[in-house]
């Protein structure tokens, strides 16, 4: 192989480990920047966990791959059939054996420690200050406010020339989406009615799946007022890609405020339990 | 010596009537590189559509229809894992190389079931035809299956009305008959014929890859096959296994189905791991460091493989102990693996090294599937897996591990033996162009894709948001590489098969000592009628 390759995926390994913290945008917007090597920027404590334990993953990584390549390296020098004419025999070593055995077994178990504090810290979900529920359709989310009075609305795809006229990166824009105040535990619902969808925010580092007849739970407290984007991440048939996400975080009051304006525009799709539970079953053929 | 009972049949008899374990291997071959090209051709229609935003490639399949072009991705993408799996990896690796050496390596006449051999290679031909015809029938408004290669209910079962997926799901069976008895055929004969003095510790270690992946196939695929069957009654016999209005649970077909993926992962590796092991041993001119460590790894990635199939399942609601577990019980594979990379360097260590093409294969494998290793440590962590879960990090994580890992140590096993096999020798720069231009192709296309996962692209996405551009674009041009790469494969293929030259029965000298080398090239229609006695 050659040595400017070598070199070339080994700087941009170094770039991606640099970068890895992501990168801010302006306004508040938060989605991937063009070229982006690492993460998006996190805006709540499980992203920030995630990317600190991707950090130090990525260290172990390239460590690891160049410890490999560099011995492959020197084994192609030392080792070639011109410097070496004559080979060695030797095919056991016990020693060698069982330390790259023992070896890789500690660097797992410290990679381990982390891992599970992260896990539990992203599953066992806080007492939550609000609920949201998401509804995965083919091919939008419907959303659903139980604590206020159980307003619901769908949220659909802007085209490209809607998304640009309201200001959103194409396809990630929708024409209605969930508010959340900022600094608030807010617990997340959700199903599906027809076939899995996932819901996901990656700079909340987020994602679960909608899975008809289950209800998934999911929790995130947003540090950050701002837009957020996310895509719909488990395959769901033709417009998979085109059921983005959107989460707008902002103040307490703002929030209350957009409640009291949410609970009448919406009012009309007040419905109760029993129809919305009728109106999920897939229909029969 | 030859005796008038071993007829060697002539014209279409020798192939579609074949008994003999070489004729066979040689079918399976060609029917994995044919199937190689029509699933790496699906995959350049994908890069196509990827390689500028908006939908404006696949169009031109559909009479400009943009919506017919969504469903069309889907299909690609289906068609591009289940043919690259079903009917590339495994019959390349399993029936092709497989059925050539594992009965020559273990002093074998032929396998223990000849003529079952034979209709574990024809019922592919069927599988593929089935597969390919569903992609022109009726999926879920437009033509064919696009429910990805792991076709989860329910949109395999109520978001598929149409019979393409039927097709696909019996495309699957015969597929998955025709392994299950060719792992019979591989069981018995590893057990039954080897020769005298062949005892299961001095079988070569690609014998002993391949008895590890045929377990794993009897014990998974049935398995598959259930799962598969349980979807077809739901699609049309008004079960609801998998449909939780009538009871069921969708969940549940993806656990039976990562039972049979996961170990189905390890089935499309394995055999290129012994196959590593024989070349890495030949090109310096060593025996295999470790030999039992080798053997024994193999094993316990086969056992451990069993345990480990919901990581594929992170973000479907699991418990978070279950989800704990599976982290810790897949990390443990990192040890057997990293057993088998050290000693592969070990072997080299001290060597006399020659650099020939399959060495080269070899050598980018060991290297490339290291970097698809600590990626897959990293994708083993529930916690982080939140954030890559279905993103193009685990596209290039798997690509690493299959499309260079499986992939290069088929193109060095074809290296390594196609002197035995045809008798004839391959192109020595055409064949090492071919390796660099495949090297540095595959990275190209799949080293920028941990970039999108990372940045939060999805997978299995047509069109995607003009952030993710610049990476898809270079991941594109990296497919345009890979495929001149490609190309030159195939003119190396012609030029062997067109080669006057003729190589001896060693082609590789003192390093090569298993038993394939002491036959002539290619070796004589029966071999070994009188069993070589192993010392």
């Amino acid at each position: 192989m050659s040595l400017n390759k070598i070199l070339s995926t080994v700087a941009v390994f170094l770039v991606t480990l640099l970068s890895g913290g992501g990168v801010a945008l302006a306004d508040g917007i938060y989605k991937a920047k063009p070229d982006q090597l690492g993460f998006m920027e996190p805006a709540t404590q499980v992203m920030r966990d995630i990317v600190s334990f991707h950090d130090g993953l990525l260290i172990m990584c390239i460590g690891v791959c160049l410890f490999v390549l560099i011995l492959m390296l020197y084994i192609f020098i030392k080792f070639n059939a011109k410097a070496n004419p004559t080979p060695s025999k030797t095919t056991h070593h016990t020693g060698l054996e069982v330390v790259w055995t023992i070896l890789p077994i500690i660097i797992l178990l410290v990679i381990a420690v982390p891992s599970f504090r992260l896990l539990y810290l992203q599953d066992v979900i806080p007492e939550a200050d609000l609920t949201v529920k998401a509804i995965g359709n083919q091919w939008y989310w419907t959303y659903e406010y139980p604590d206020h009075g159980d307003f619901s609305f769908d949220s659909v795809m802007l085209t490209d020339e809607e998304a640009a006229a309201a200001g959103h990166p194409r396809l990630l824009g929708t024409d209605t989406h969930i508010v959340v105040p900022v600094n608030k535990t807010v617990r997340m619902i959700i199903t599906a009615s027809d076939v899995l969808h996932a819901w996901a925010i990656p700079a909340f580092g987020v994602k679960i799946d909608a899975v008809p007849g289950k209800l998934n739970e999911t929790w995130f407290k947003a540090e950050r007022e701002g837009m957020y984007y996310g895509q719909c991440s488990e395959l769901c048939g033709k417009d998979h890609g085109f059921m983005p996400i959107m989460v707008e975080v902002v103040s307490e009051e703002k929030y209350n405020a957009w409640i009291e304006m949410a609970r009448e525009e919406y009012a009309a799709n007040e419905t109760d339990n029993l129809t919305r539970v009728a109106s999920m079953l897939p229909a029969q053929q | 010596m030859g005796s008038e009972a071993h007829g060697t049949p002539t014209g279409w008899r020798r192939w579609v009537l074949s008994t003999n374990h070489k004729d066979i291997g040689t079918m399976y071959l060609i029917f994995a590189i044919l199937a190689g090209i029509i699933g790496g051709g699906l995959s350049g229609l994908m890069r196509g559509e990827l390689m500028e935003p908006g939908i404006n490639f696949l169009t031109s399949f559909t009479n400009g229809d943009v919506e017919a072009a969504k469903h069309f991705f889907n299909v690609l993408i289906t068609g591009h894992g289940l043919i690259m799996v079903f009917f590339m990896v495994m019959p390349a690796l399993i029936g092709g190389f497989g059925n050539w050496f594992v009965p020559i390596m273990v002093g074998a006449p032929d396998m223990a079931f000849p003529r079952m051999n034979n209709i574990s290679f024809w019922l592919l031909p069927a599988a593929i035809a089935l597969l390919v015809l569903s992609i022109f029938v009726e999926g879920s408004t437009y033509p064919g299956v696009g429910a990805g290669w792991t076709v989860y209910a329910p949109l395999s079962t109520s978001g598929h009305s149409g019979p393409a997926m039927d097709l696909a799901i019996f495309s699957l069976h015969l597929a998955g008959a025709s392994s299950i008895l060719g792992a019979i055929n591989f069981i018995c004969t590893i057990f039954n014929m080897r020769a005298p003095g062949m005892t299961l510790h001095k079988m070569p270690l690609f014998v002993w890859s391949v008895l590890v992946t045929v377990f794993l196939l009897l014990l998974s695929l049935p398995v598959l096959a259930g799962a598969i069957t349980m979807l077809l009654t739901d699609r049309n016999f008004g079960t609801s296994f998998f449909d939780a209005a009538g009871g069921g649970d969708p969940l549940l077909y993806q656990h039976l189905f990562w039972f049979f993926g996961h170990p189905e992962v390890y089935i499309l590796i394995l055999p290129g791991f012994g196959l590593v092991s024989h070349i890495i041993s030949t090109f310096s001119r060593k025996p295999i460091f470790g030999y039992l460590g080798m053997a024994y790894a193999m094993v316990a990635i086969g056992v451990v493989g069993f345990i480990v199939w919901a990581h594929h399942m992170y973000t479907v609601g699991m418990d978070v102990d279950t989800k704990a577990y599976f982290t810790a019980a897949t990390m443990v594979i990192a040890v057997p693996t990293g057993i088998k990379i050290f000693s592969w360097l070990a072997t080299m260590w001290g060597g006399s090294i020659r650099f020939e093409t399959p060495m080269l294969f070899s050598l980018g494998m060991i290297f490339l599937f290291t970097i698809g290793g600590v990626t897959g440590v990293v994708l083993a962590n529930a916690g982080i897996d939140t954030a890559m879960h279905d993103t193009y990090y685990v596209v290039a994580h798997f690509h690493y591990t299959m499309s260079m890992g499986a992939l290069f140590s088929m193109f060095a096993g074809w290296y390594y033996w196609i002197g035995k096999m045809s008798g004839k020798p391959y192109p020595q720069f055409v064949s090492k162009l071919h390796f660099w231009l495949t090297f540095i192709g595959v990275n190209v296309i799949f080293f920028p894709q941990h970039f999108l996962g990372l940045a939060g692209m999805p997978r299995r996405i047509p069109d995607y948001p003009d952030a993710y551009h610049y990476w898809n674009y270079v991941s594109s041009v990296g497919y345009m590489i890979t495929g001149v790469g490609t190309l030159v494969f195939l003119l190396g293929v012609y030029m062997t098969l067109r080669s006057k030259e003729r190589v001896g029965d060693n082609q590789w000298g003192e390093g090569a000592t298993t038993l394939e080398w002491t036959l002539s090239s290619p070796p004589p229609f029966h071999q070994f009628n009188e069993l070589p006695r192993i010392k």
